[in-house]
């Protein structure tokens, strides 16, 4: 009984849902970052469970941009992340609701 | 064989997602991150993904990974947070309540269309994966590969306008 492109879906989506439990729950932004890595991960996951069901390697190329796009996303991110930290130190996203930086 | 990695991969997935989750101390979420990402790899190998699980492991575990710590380092946020403290009540129940609703919606959604999905066994492709994957990205996706070095530049020099230091009065005294 060899895993078929349903089981890898159904993980894909069972991390994508823990990754957006993560997301709510947690307030220091550098965990909620990792969180949507999860859901990136879970989103490339089911591209490449995809890219092999249906044989196209369209779904593969599209996994690569999105890894791109998520390397551009954390960079970004986390300059955001510092630029905030080093004004307010301990400060979570709570703290963080209003734009004076 | 095949069942079993799919079984060690996918704990190795979701022990990790739950540490992300779960841990008080922003470096055991990065480590949990890690075997997440690893038990990505793994999957991506056992589906025949080679060039992609390289790519996770170097981009993702590698990289990704390490300027998380290098920012928590940086920024001395390592201690513990103390997640006994909520500050909306609700959020919690909630939170999980709209998470577990998503997966179930999308394992749903996956289950009644799994007839459709296409075969399983899929016969091994003449080139290599890596050689596909060129192919492919070179010839339909050129125009979106040259923008995303775009896209990389773009936040290169962002980061950079972001983290600098501005000499003002305040910070010379």
């Amino acid at each position: 009984m060899n895993p078929t492109t349903t089981w890898y879906l159904v993980l894909a989506a069972v991390l994508f849902g823990l990754g957006a439990i993560g997301l709510m729950v947690r307030r220091n932004p550098l965990v909620m970052f990792m969180c949507i890595e999860l859901m990136l991960n879970a989103v490339n996951l089911s591209f490449v469970a995809f890219a092999r069901s249906f044989a196209d390697i369209d779904g593969q190329t599209a996994v690569f941009f999105v890894m791109v796009v998520a390397a551009a996303e954390v960079v970004v991110g986390l300059g955001i992340i510092i630029s905030i930290m080093r004004r307010r130190p301990q400060a979570t996203v709570d703290d963080l609701a209003e734009l004076k930086g | 064989m095949e069942l079993f990695v799919f079984i060690c991969a996918t704990a190795m997935v979701l022990v990790g997602a739950i540490a992300v989750i779960v841990s008080p101390n922003p470096v055991h979420a990065a480590l949990g991150l890690v075997l997440t990402l690893f038990g990505i790899a793994v999957h991506f190998v056992a589906m025949e993904a080679h060039f992609l699980a390289a790519v996770q492991v170097i981009v993702y575990a590698g990289a990704v990974v390490v300027l998380f710590l290098f920012v928590i380092m940086l920024l001395g946020v390592d201690r513990s947070e103390d997640l006994s403290i909520e500050p909306m009540p609700i959020q919690r129940p909630l939170a999980v309540v709209v998470g577990g609703g998503l997966s179930a919606l999308v394992i749903a959604a996956v289950l009644r269309v799994r007839d459709t999905l296409g075969s399983d066994e899929v016969a091994a492709a003449g080139d290599t994966n890596i050689r596909a994957l060129a192919r492919n990205l070179y010839s339909d996706h050129v125009l979106a590969f040259e923008l995303t070095s775009v896209l990389l530049i773009v936040a290169v020099v962002g980061t950079v306008v972001l983290t600098r230091r501005v000499r003002t009065s305040e910070d010379a005294s």
